[in-house]
């Protein structure tokens, strides 16, 4: 499948996305997996709805006092021998990351799952400047040898099948025998764990992301299910962080609320395999760790949204509950949506960090049926905010002319009762009349997206209000 | 949360919806005729055209706005507010509140009306209305996702529907899926809505249901076109036309008088 | 770049019109740990079950290098194994099985099998919370395919948050520099959808729950 890197051809991009049968093989399983997992991990936990509550508040709780617990991160980094990197947008992390690499002559950094190193692309900055980036995570090492972008917060290869899988290992890995039977999952995974193994054990610098970052204690938090993230950490001689400001939180009770809520949530875990909490670099009896700790905190824009309508989103905690549950997910998966974040949510944050102009149909390229939010660990009210996006386009006259045009007449007629009941008689006839005793179109110019896969079906032919005035 | 219809309460006005208006009063005069049973004497406010959706849902907060205040206008004189339909009945009860809640005059006034506002299925429920109805079908039954999620009613339509007589409740796999309607959605989005649809079409399929209902006729709509392109022989009707027993008119996206597989003869009703 | 962000909490100050920043919340801690009544121990062993690791209850600490022997054996498992240089660990009677050879000391992705100390063991989820340290190398927690962590039934409490409570009463100074919780072996998903087991860190984690102090 060919990446495509334009939110603004998000309708081209689902065309393909459609018509791909892999994908949506791909899908369709990914669907039928994650929908009911969640739904009996929270069976199973009676506080969970208090749980998102609190989880909400705490969030709240943080954006709020984003300068102070930020500063007190720091410190406590700073007290632990750590270092900690203020970078306002993406440019000036990669050169931060880079100069960190080359002040140990680094060749191979090994890369932990971190979607701020999508953001920020930083394997094709490390490749351009001579250093080798391994992906760890295992799809995220598959899509690296497929040269693609993660189509999932938390399944970065879910459009991949199996078979793909097999036919990328096999164009990628060198001395991979033609013969060796790789036809089942478990072959596969043993494959790439013998490849990683390598990677791991000559790397110089480890880059991870973080899920959370612990104000009172200067800590990185990683969530994972392979250990891949920990032996990226632990094993080269520089561990770097790389983290966006509101993954803070105040201390290490409020990390497990939101332990409690993300595994559950994204998985339909009870609690993923490794949490791995990280404060500075090794002490000095330690047997093994990194030697430096560096965290990158990146703003990117974020801090634009603080106090307006959209600061909401920034409670997220990449979780990726939205896209399992969104039924436009489920049709054109992540690749669709044009850049780094996909779903409901990369319909909020992809305008947002990318620039709405950039993004223009992807607040619109949802029903508002709801469904995020009612799953989403965070209560973002995901369909109120891309209203909210919507709402900008439309007062910055970035949406398009005849579609203003077409609410704006129509609305002229909603707010004059008497003006209304008119056109609505007239309508009513109209397309009644041009059913010609059928009950429905075949096709109306008028609305060749409906009728392109639908029929429409006709009105009865007098509206309730004209029947009702004359019952009466 | 939904505050409970008192049952003193008489008078009930009927938000029709555009939609229902336009479409398929049949659907209007069921409710009607529901409401009386339970009890009540019904007006339609004459001030009222459209909730605004259209215009909300497209980013123009303002012409939003400007058609709250009219429908408020509209309604609030009246005890309880009924709309046979999920997401017209969200839209004035939780989002005109949030519409207007910077608004001195308007605020007061879009809250108070949206505690007295209940769908259809909703208040007859509450209001404990015994069914008098006989068709003879395997229905399914379609949630929309307004109904579900911000009206929070899932078990009353079901209740409801349960004692029709004659009639069989097959659930479809995924009753939280959406349709793919999502108003304008569909026609800026038309591939993407169809795929939605063609799921939702298959879910319907696998119950062997000869009837679809729903609470909202958007949702309708879009599933009768698109059962109906697909040659389906399924009937497509908004429940407070079951409820009711009027099944005379022919079912949604269908011509003759009636859907013969559904008992016209054996209607009930009082 | 803080100048932006304390923009940013001025505009919210603006939004709040006069009302108070919200403040934390109240942690919501699932009653299914620390209900009266609820034994720790039979619940930390259904859950690492269900994680997908194996236990084994012994009477003694006496009882672990032979449950260790076991073991292996039972999974034609290689008899070398790596100790965590922690006394808990290391002291324990190993000359009762003279089959296994035992080394100490951190991990350099050569060793089949480590047997680890825990701090402290949750019974929520069934994860064992393991610290590192001069004695209880992190390698250990990873690189090998087998992961024996031998704990005593006083270790097992019922929620992160007394867990947590352990390591802050025997640290001084601090948290150490990593906390690993691990809750089952290493697995993934992203093949397909389908949940294996073994993909970088340990294929198989083994709870020796001995039932005394340790």
């Amino acid at each position: 499948m060919t990446v495509l890197h334009d939110s603004n051809a998000f309708k081209a991009n689902a065309a393909t996305a459609l018509h791909d049968a892999s994908l949506q093989e791909a899908l369709a399983i990914a669907r039928e997996h994650s929908i009911p997992t969640r739904a009996r991990a929270i069976e199973r936990l009676p506080e969970f709805e208090r749980l998102r509550n609190s989880g909400r508040d705490l969030k709240n709780h943080v954006i709020a006092h984003l300068d102070q617990y930020l500063l007190q991160f720091e410190q406590s980094v700073v007290a632990r021998g750590g270092h900690v990197h203020w970078c306002p947008d993406a440019g000036s992390a990669r050169a931060r990351v880079l100069e960190i690499c080359r002040s140990v002559d680094a060749r191979t950094v090994t890369k932990g799952k971190s979607m701020i190193g999508e953001e920020i692309g930083i394997n094709a900055f490390l490749e351009a400047n001579g250093i080798e980036p391994i992906e760890t995570d295992l799809g995220e090492y598959i899509i690296q040898l497929r040269r693609e972008t993660p189509s999932h917060i938390i399944g970065p290869a879910l459009h991949v099948t199996q078979a793909q899988v097999e036919e990328t290992f096999r164009k990628s890995h060198d001395g991979l025998d033609p013969a060796r039977n790789l036809d089942d999952p478990a072959a596969l995974m043993a494959e790439a764990r013998a490849h990683l193994r390598e990677g791991f054990l000559k790397a110089d610098v480890g880059i991870t992301g973080a899920n959370f970052l612990i104000a009172d204690e200067g800590a990185s938090v990683i969530v994972t299910n392979e250990g891949n993230g920990d032996l990226t950490q632990t094993l080269p001689r520089i561990h770097i962080v790389l983290a966006s400001i509101e993954k803070v939180v105040p201390d290490m009770h409020d990390a497990m609320t939101l332990l409690r809520l993300l595994p559950r949530s994204g998985t339909g875990q009870e609690l993923a395999v490794y949490v791995t909490f990280s404060a500075g670099p090794r002490r000095a009896a330690d047997l093994d760790g990194p030697g430096e700790y560096h965290v990158i905190l990146l703003d990117n824009g974020r801090s634009a949204y603080l106090g307006t309508e959209f600061e909401e989103m920034l409670r997220c905690i990449r979780c990726g509950a939205c896209l399992d549950h969104c039924p436009v997910y489920h049709s054109v998966g992540g690749h669709a949506y044009g850049w780094v974040y996909s779903g409901p949510i990369g319909s909020l944050l992809n305008p947002a960090l990318n620039g709405i102009e950039n993004a223009k149909p992807l607040p619109h390229a949802s029903t508002l049926c709801g469904r995020c939010e009612s799953v989403c660990p965070m209560r973002i009210p995901i369909p109120k905010m891309l209203r909210h996006w919507r709402e900008r386009e439309f007062a910055g006259a970035i949406a398009p002319m005849p579609e203003r045009r077409l609410i704006r007449l129509w609305a002229f007629f909603a707010r004059r009762p008497w003006l209304y009941r008119l056109a609505a008689r007239l309508a009513a006839r109209g397309l009644h009349l041009l059913a010609r005793g059928q009950g429905r179109l075949k096709s109306a110019p008028f609305a060749a997206g409906w009728t392109r896969h639908r029929d429409l079906p006709a009105p009865q032919g007098r509206t309730f209000q004209e029947q009702w005035r004359a019952r009466s | 949360m939904t505050s409970q219809p008192s049952s003193k309460v008489d008078t009930v006005a009927l938000f029709v919806t555009c939609l229902v208006d336009l479409f398929r009063p049949s659907i209007g005069f069921a409710a009607v005729k529901l409401l009386e049973d339970a009890g009540c004497q019904v007006v339609v406010p004459p001030g009222q055209t459209c909730c605004g959706q259209p215009a909300y849902n497209s980013g123009d907060r303002e012409s939003a706005m400007a058609i709250a205040q009219g429908t408020i206008l509209a309604l609030e004189a009246h005890p309880a507010i009924v709309v046979p339909s999920g997401s017209c009945a969200g839209m004035l009860k939780r989002h005109y509140p949030e519409l207007l809640a910077d608004d001195m005059n308007w605020g007061p006034r879009a809250r108070s009306l949206a505690d007295r506002v209940f769908e259809l299925t909703q208040y007859l429920a509450a209001r404990g209305l015994r069914i008098d109805a006989q068709v003879a079908a395997r229905a399914t039954y379609h949630d929309s996702c307004s109904s579900l999620r911000e009206m929070q009613v899932k078990e009353a339509p079901r209740d409801l529907i349960s004692q029709v007589r004659e009639l069989s409740l097959a659930e479809m796999a995924e009753t939280e899926a959406c349709c793919g309607f999502g108003g304008t959605f569909c026609v800026k989005f038309p591939d993407v809505s169809d795929a939605m649809a063609q799921r939702k079409v298959d879910c319907i399929r696998a119950t062997g249901a000869d009837l679809l209902l729903a609470g909202d006729l958007g949702c309708l709509l879009n599933l009768a076109g698109k059962l109906k392109r697909a040659g389906s022989t399924i009937a497509v009707r908004h429940v407070a036309e079951v409820l009711a027993g009027m099944t005379a008119q022919p079912a949604i996206g269908e011509s003759g008088t009636g859907d013969s597989r559904m008992g016209d003869s054996g209607v009930g009703g009082k | 770049m803080l100048a932006g962000i304390r923009a940013g909490m001025a505009r919210q100050a603006d939004r709040r019109r006069g009302a108070p920043p919200p403040a934390k919340p109240i942690p919501v801690i699932p009653a299914r740990a620390t209900a009266p009544g609820i034994d720790v121990v039979d619940l930390f062993h259904r859950q690492v079950l269900e994680a997908k690791a194996t236990l084994e209850v012994v009477a003694s600490r006496s009882d672990v290098p032979a449950a260790v022997a076991r073991y292996l054996t039972a999974r034609n498992a290689p008899a070398q194994i790596r100790l965590a240089p922690d006394r808990r660990i290391a002291d324990l009677p190993w000359a009762n099985a003279p089959l296994l050879e035992t080394a100490t000391g951190r991990s350099h992705g050569m060793d089949a099998t480590s047997v680890t100390p825990a701090v402290a063991a949750v019974a929520e989820t069934g994860t064992l919370v393991l610290q590192s340290s001069a004695e209880t190398p992190t390698t250990l927690h990873f690189l090998p395919d087998h992961h024996v962590v031998v704990i005593g039934r006083d270790q097992i409490v019922g929620t992160y948050e007394q867990a947590l409570a352990r390591i802050v009463r025997d640290a001084d100074g601090g948290l150490p520099r990593t906390i690993n919780f691990v809750t089952g072996p290493s697995r993934s998903g992203d093949i397909g959808k389908v949940l294996l087991m073994g993909a970088h860190g340990p294929k198989h984690l083994h709870v020796i729950l001995v039932d005394e102090a340790l």
